[in-house]
């Protein structure tokens, strides 16, 4: 087994607040790590410092033992890193298929082949593959803008492993997702963890979820990691649990 | 395209073709003038309506192609093709270098930006005397002869417009619908989550500018023959909100919308005419009426009137 993403001592300073302080970990091949923590622990901050949406105060980010600090986020992208949003992020505008041919496109061909090439730059099947694993089926022709919030969770989802991504960081994929999808939506990422090989990175407040589909669990309060183990170890920690309830 | 789609085509390409013989040469004149703001129109088009940036500097790119190809046919005997091939590329480069600013800001602050990069271009363009001859513009600017097929009556000069003005239109046909429309399209809906995908906003970005500006150029190359004597005071901020208003009035990132846009902005107001001295009211009454009732433009009015229940929301 390799590392798969390594982050040594990242910091991220807003002013005189510190988001994120001084924090290091690292991810296995084939692993779901979960980072969990209380609101405004700096959880989405982390993410965003990653993958290169913001530019990071101090420390390093490593994947595939490659420093890839300060790079921009689409060329991370085309590395491997892909991600999902915790708001709603898909383009309303477009057909699912649209969506999700857009999500794989950049990573085939070149400028020059996607300007005189296939419309669809030969993806129309595995798109159709994408839409058919997050039984999206009967919505592949309808405009994304016009989806329920669980279904453009899913195509959220389904863009983020469009293009067969080594590494995925989700943030909080369960968030307003229905009791029925959330099961649903649980099993396509244990599949896709299985088949591709994708390791995963979860943020997430719904605990339930969190603990039945991660291997090991971060806990971030204030900024910094202040457990670390499996589920079970996690949630008898009572740093943990102080942190979630306050003093 | 669909069936009807091809033969809406067919009919419009016909009756364009047609028209000129029913038309007296000013007639021709402000067809010949649609064909080229439909081009910059369409050039504007992609930059704003299909990526999303906004755009005051179009007029500029009109002036640069205009002033490349009446200087170069008038005082240096340089043939028409070539420099209407400068005018695209000249355009296609300064596109590019103001696409920069588009990296670092958006919306009305892009805005003024490129405002300020047409009033620029306009103090060069009258100031710079030694190269454009200032106020006093640039007179006699030949309609080309190509292959032995002179242009000078406006019926050829037409015929030429609407050739160029079919390539364009075909060119950019393909290339909405091709990746990179796909990826100029997520940029104006969600950079962020487009650039999480891979897709390098920063160089489609230049790319949506330059190829816009570049169609700017075209049309001005053929504007500065059409009209046959060029200065200054077409080429000011007015031409860029006319032809923002070709743009939005046709309906923003629709394929036809500059087509239409061009209509109403070239041609309706000859069509007022008749109304005198009122016309310019009617006419600015009309666009905020179709502004206020439907900010999609024509095509968007036409789409609701055709799906009056659109398909709202999830099922």
């Amino acid at each position: 087994m390799s590392t798969v993403l390594e982050v040594r001592g990242l910091s991220k300073r807003f002013g005189g607040i510190s988001a994120v302080a001084d924090v290091s970990f690292e991810v296995q091949e084939g692993e779901i790590l979960g980072i969990i923590g209380p609101n405004g622990s700096g959880k989405s901050t982390l993410f965003n410092c990653i993958l290169g949406q913001l530019q990071a105060s101090s420390g390093s980010v490593h994947v595939d033992g490659r420093p890839v600090t300060g790079l921009r986020p689409c060329d991370l992208n085309r590395l491997g890193v892909s991600r999902t949003f915790q708001l709603l992020q898909v383009f309303p505008q477009l057909s699912v298929r649209e969506n999700l041919i857009l999500a794989g496109q950049e990573h085939k061909g070149t400028m020059w082949s996607r300007l005189i090439g296939r419309r669809d730059a030969g993806l129309t099947d595995a798109a159709n593959r994408m839409i058919e694993f997050f039984r999206l089926g009967h919505l592949a022709e309808q405009k994304a803008g016009g989806l329920s919030y669980g279904q453009q969770k899913l195509l959220d989802a389904a863009m983020a492993f469009m293009a067969g991504p080594r590494l995925v960081l989700l943030d909080e994929p369960a968030g307003g997702v229905n009791l029925t999808m959330l099961g649903d939506l649980r099993e396509r990422l244990r599949a896709i963890n299985a088949e591709q090989k994708a390791t995963f990175v979860v943020i997430e407040h719904n605990m339930e979820f969190v603990m039945s589909l991660c291997t090991r669990i971060l806990v971030l309060a204030e900024g910094r990691i202040i457990a670390a183990g499996s589920p079970s170890e996690v949630r008898a920690n009572p740093q943990v649990i102080e942190a979630y309830l306050g003093h | 395209m669909k069936r009807w789609q091809c033969v809406a085509l067919a009919l419009v390409v016909a009756a364009l073709i047609a028209a000129p013989f029913s038309l007296k040469p000013h007639g021709i004149y402000l067809l010949s003038m649609w064909a080229v703001m439909s081009i910059a129109a369409i050039g504007l088009n992609l930059t704003l309506g299909y990526a999303g940036q906004i755009s005051l500097a179009q007029a500029a790119f009109v002036g640069i192609g205009a002033y490349c190809t009446a200087i170069l046919t008038t005082m240096h005997g340089w043939p028409f093709p070539a420099t209407f091939a400068l005018g695209a590329v000249l355009c296609f480069v300064v596109g590019w270098l103001l696409g920069y600013p588009a990296l670092r800001v958006q919306h009305h602050y892009l805005a003024f930006v490129t405002l300020a990069f047409t009033t620029l271009v306009f103090l060069v363009l009258r100031n710079e005397e030694w190269l454009t001859k200032g106020i006093y513009g640039i007179v006699g600017i030949p309609r080309p002869t190509l292959l032995g097929w002179s242009t000078k009556e406006p019926r050829d000069f037409y015929y030429l417009c609407l050739i160029v003005l079919g390539l364009v239109s075909w060119l950019i046909w393909h290339l909405v619908r091709s990746p990179w429309g796909r990826a100029f399209m997520a940029l104006r809906e969600n950079p962020v989550r487009a650039s999480s995908l891979g897709v390098d906003t920063r160089r489609y970005t230049l790319m949506a500018f330059a190829i816009g500006s570049a169609l700017g150029g075209v049309a001005g190359s053929l504007y500065a023959p059409l009209v046959e004597f060029i200065d200054p005071t077409p080429f000011t901020l007015a031409l860029s909100l006319n032809l923002l208003l070709m743009v939005i009035v046709g309906g923003s990132g629709y394929f036809v919308g500059p087509f239409l846009g061009a209509i109403v902005s070239v041609l309706l107001p000859e069509w007022l005419r008749v109304a005198e001295g009122l016309y310019l009211i009617i006419y600015a009454v009309a666009v905020m009426a179709l502004m206020a009732v439907c900010p999609s433009g024509l095509l968007g009015l036409a789409e609701r009137l055709i799906r009056p229940a659109a398909k709202k929301g999830a099922p």
